[in-house]
């Protein structure tokens, strides 16, 4: 009666051990896509385009007008990092766009990813 | 929130919801320390979170009940966040980004409640939680790169005669991000919040005829806002994820 009703054989128990071991290491290939998961994270980087170009031109302004403060140039640094801090901002919208992580850095995160084994001494 | 709180001075403004009452005045040494809404709001976040962690997980079921299920998801939808993004190196800040994400969850979806305070709409919190991140993420950076970190600002494969251009670029980048991550949280909520409160007002101001299309909407407005609420939690964690992850790795 009761070996009828077991699931599974314990040698696919191990199997299906070892593989959930291996997706907590985080080691192996990548987790796959969750369904559902894109939706959410679609939505989660719409949200995060808009701001991220006004952020970096407000930052950029106000380093410019805190330099003009200090150095007494009045209206140049700020119009020299008003432009700067477009150019960032432009740089942040298409790092998210691009889905490279975060805001700084140019390679795309898969690679990163790959470097993890070498970085892994300190 | 539906309808602005009647204690505020301004009567009924839509902004008066956003209003901080000292509940217990309190001063040290010429510095006001009184303790607010918001600070009571935090309080019971931090209590509901605790509870709802604690007591869920009171039973250790192996095959678990609804609420213990519910406190496996969240859990389980951190720890995957974390993985996915950070790797496995990731898991030793599990505590810090488990505690802000509740955090900020639980003061979004205590702030939906009538007559409650949102203290996620306030840039002082938002900004607070920002900078602490930013400035943590560096030392962090610092100390597992050392002053390696600082080659962090150079961007691979740009000539040396740019460098004078893209380095400012590259810091102006790194400095905006405490800002964005903290206007982000405090706008979406600030905005949704009045939203509802103005539209409430116009159900009050049209009567029974006119005020069932307003009414609507502001039923439509309260889902959208469960789902604001909940996004910008998650939108918060996955960035303070990917912050630690740059500090780990670089790129």
């Amino acid at each position: 009666m009761n070996e009828g009703n077991e699931p599974a054989p314990p040698s696919d128990f191990d199997q299906r051990l070892n593989r959930a071991r291996e997706r907590r290491r985080g080691g192996g290939k990548e987790s796959p896509e969750r369904p559902g998961g894109d939706v959410k994270s679609g939505l989660a980087v719409a949200m995060r385009m808009g701001v991220e170009l006004v952020a970096a031109v407000a930052v950029g302004t106000g380093i410019g007008l805190a330099l003009d403060h200090w150095l007494g140039t009045k209206p140049w640094l700020m119009l020299v990092f008003f432009m700067l801090g477009g150019v960032a901002g432009i740089f942040n919208v298409i790092r998210v766009a691009k889905g490279m992580g975060g805001t700084v850095g140019y390679r795309p995160a898969a690679p990163a990813k790959a470097k993890d084994d070498e970085d892994d001494e300190d | 929130m539906a309808e602005p709180s009647h204690a505020g001075g301004g009567g009924h403004s839509p902004l008066a919801q956003f209003e901080i009452q000292p509940l217990l005045p309190l001063k040290i040494g010429g510095i006001d320390v009184s303790y607010t809404n918001s600070a009571l709001l935090m309080t019971l976040a931090l209590v509901i979170a605790t509870l709802f962690i604690t007591l869920g997980m009171r039973h250790r079921a192996m095959v678990p009940g609804r609420w213990q299920s519910m406190t496996e998801l969240a859990y389980e939808f951190v720890a995957n966040l974390l993985r996915d993004t950070v790797g496995h190196e990731g898991r030793r800040y599990f505590p810090f980004v488990f505690t802000l994400f509740m955090f900020v969850l639980f003061g979004n979806f205590l702030g939906l409640i009538p007559y409650s305070f949102t203290y996620t709409s306030h840039i002082a919190v938002t900004f607070t939680m920002a900078i602490l991140i930013f400035i943590g993420v560096t030392i962090l950076g610092f100390v597992k790169h050392g002053l390696h970190f600082l080659a962090f600002f150079v961007p691979p494969g740009v000539s040396i005669v740019l460098w004078p251009l893209m380095i400012p670029i590259e810091l102006i980048s790194y400095l905006s991000r405490p800002i964005s991550l903290s206007v982000r949280l405090f706008a979406n909520m600030t905005a949704g919040h009045t939203m509802l409160a103005v539209f409430a007002t116009f159900v009050v101001s049209l009567g029974i005829v006119g005020g069932v299309l307003p009414l609507a909407f502001v039923i439509g407005l309260t889902g959208l806002e469960f789902l604001i609420a909940f996004l910008q939690a998650y939108v918060f964690t996955i960035l303070t994820c990917f912050y630690i992850k740059d500090a780990l790795h670089m790129h």
